[in-house]
């Protein structure tokens, strides 16, 4: 086996040379993947109220309530939401879906409870 | 002569990332005794799944690992799958397979970083966490999220593989080969990494055996075990593979077999996107568990993973038993650790690329049989031993929080 000392010199002063790997994230935003899972959408109309997707949320972050008849509202957690898209699924009749949201940071937590 | 001394590394550690314990007897510079605990980061994932639907579980054993997520939803899924006597279509057993594959990639890029940090090689860090964005990337392309994808449900997989996406997964895997080839030559060329690696972390293939070490551990020392080969799941028994092994049974041996598995899994990538059959992504799954108990194997990244799961018939398991890879192994750093200098615990504890939240299965409270019953206590009763304990052992007296009773 041949043994060079400093094998990963020349790799060391190429990256001199280099644009840097890391981004200056708040000043350019990144490019965001299309199936991305990021905060939920409600779409009111399509909305029956079966609650499968409450039934099945793994962390009780969505809720749904009936305000008038066939008229639903939807109370999405977003401090217990794990982004799992588990209610996407569980939706039948597409009343709910993904968007590419993710900077869901706040300093209010009563922020974090949203009406979809 | 020297006398012994001991000196706790952790909990909390700058060395180590998670906390874990190890009461280190010393004598002189050389390790004579090391004794390992576990046990600090228990979070009841076992017992909370028995509270959940077996779907729901699924998304909470994704979490018992950050990094092999994949791992343990795909192997807690096999058990359910196996109960429920259900057969994937071909097309998830290869998106399984492929996602498992991309985060064994992510997963041993993040060693050989980590593992180039305990020495204090941070450039090779800086380049191996650089190019695990690759990676991490591609699964937020394929997934959605970069961590805990949430790919698997019962009967199959959610997201499909497009045509477009399969290019950008060989683009990627193409990048991160050439990549990867590079980090084989500093592996086996620079006379730094070599030196500070070889002989340390010694255990003989037959105590790894004896000691029951699992994955990259184990095959370092010669095991040649993986279940990928031996129990092939997923789609794993249509792809050609070789299984890496290396006799230097030293932390240098862990990091060749891990680097070369890097090279393996790019060949596995391009075999399963190759061969990708057409059809339907999962299969319907029902609510109710048929009664029954079933066992799983998953070759995670650091090791086998093994899932019992007990359904009694309704929608919720009744016992829930994980023993996650590093488990298996975490008594084997002992060993290795016989007779070394304490400067190298950091990195041969850093080794067996440990994960002790997945360790952390239960905390057995070892009870005299004889008063087994006494020593149950209801809450009150523990509030107040506590406070006599505290009062007693410590001179904290906190009977003023007392009002904060109801």
């Amino acid at each position: 086996m041949s043994k060079k000392l400093g094998k990963m010199l020349a790799e060391t002063i190429s990256s001199l040379f280099k644009k840097p790997a890391t981004s200056s994230y708040p000043f350019k935003k990144r490019e965001i993947h299309k199936h991305y899972n990021g905060k939920v959408a409600y779409i009111k109309e399509k909305c029956v109220g079966c609650n499968m997707c409450v039934r099945n949320c793994p962390a009780k972050a969505i809720f749904i309530t009936k305000i008038a008849d066939k008229q639903f509202e939807a109370t999405l957690h977003l401090d217990r939401c794990i982004f799992c898209s588990q209610c996407v699924i569980s939706c039948k009749f597409g009343a709910l879906k993904n968007t590419n949201e993710f900077e869901l940071a706040t300093g209010d937590k009563s922020k974090l409870v949203v009406k979809l | 002569m020297s006398k012994k001394v001991v000196i706790p590394i952790g909990p909390q550690h700058p060395a180590l990332k998670e906390p874990a314990s190890f009461d280190v007897t010393l004598k002189g510079e050389r390790v004579a005794d090391i004794l390992v605990k576990v046990g600090y980061n228990h979070r009841g994932i076992e017992k909370a799944c028995e509270e959940r639907t077996f779907l729901q579980s699924v998304y909470l054993v994704e979490r018992v690992c950050g990094i092999c997520s994949h791992s343990h939803s795909t192997c807690f899924i096999q058990a359910i799958e196996e109960l429920a006597n259900l057969k994937i279509p071909p097309r998830a057993a290869y998106i399984r397979s492929l996602i498992g594959e991309l985060e064994r990639i992510h997963s041993h890029l993040l060693w050989l970083g980590v593992a180039a940090h305990e020495i204090g090689f941070d450039t090779l860090l800086m380049y191996s966490w650089r190019d695990r964005e690759i990676v991490m990337d591609l699964l937020a392309l394929l997934t959605g999220n970069r961590v805990n994808y949430a790919v698997n449900v019962i009967g199959g997989v959610r997201k499909d593989v497009s045509e477009e996406e399969k290019d950008q997964i060989l683009k990627a895997v193409d990048i991160l080969e050439e990549r990867t080839k590079y980090y084989v030559q500093v592996a086996t060329e620079e006379v730094t990494l070599i030196e500070r690696l070889s002989k340390v972390g010694y255990i003989s293939h037959e105590d790894a055996l004896k000691y029951g070490a699992v994955g990259p551990t184990g095959r370092a020392s010669g095991i040649k075990r993986d279940i990928r080969k031996d129990d092939p799941y997923a789609a794993y028994g249509e792809v050609d593979f070789e299984v890496i092994t290396d006799d230097h049974c030293d932390v240098y041996g862990r990091a060749v077999v891990r680097v070369k598995e890097l090279m393996q899994s790019y060949s596995i990538i391009r075999q399963l996107l190759k061969k990708l059959p057409q059809g339907p992504l999962s299969v319907v799954a029902p609510r109710l568990i048929p009664a029954g108990e079933a066992v799983s194997r998953y070759e995670a990244p650091r090791g086998e993973d093994i899932h019992f799961v007990k359904s009694n018939g309704t929608d919720k398991p009744e016992r829930v038993k994980l023993r996650a890879p590093t488990l298996a192994n975490v008594q084997s750093v002992a060993k290795m650790l016989e007779d070394g200098y304490l400067a190298d615990v950091p990195i041969v504890i850093a080794a067996i690329d440990p994960c002790f939240s997945c360790t952390d299965r239960m905390i057995v409270a070892v009870n005299n049989v004889s008063t087994a019953k006494e020593d149950r206590m209801d809450w009150k009763t523990l509030r107040e031993f506590s406070i006599d304990w505290y009062k007693k052992n410590r001179g904290v007296d906190f009977t003023k929080l007392k009002k904060l009773d109801k």
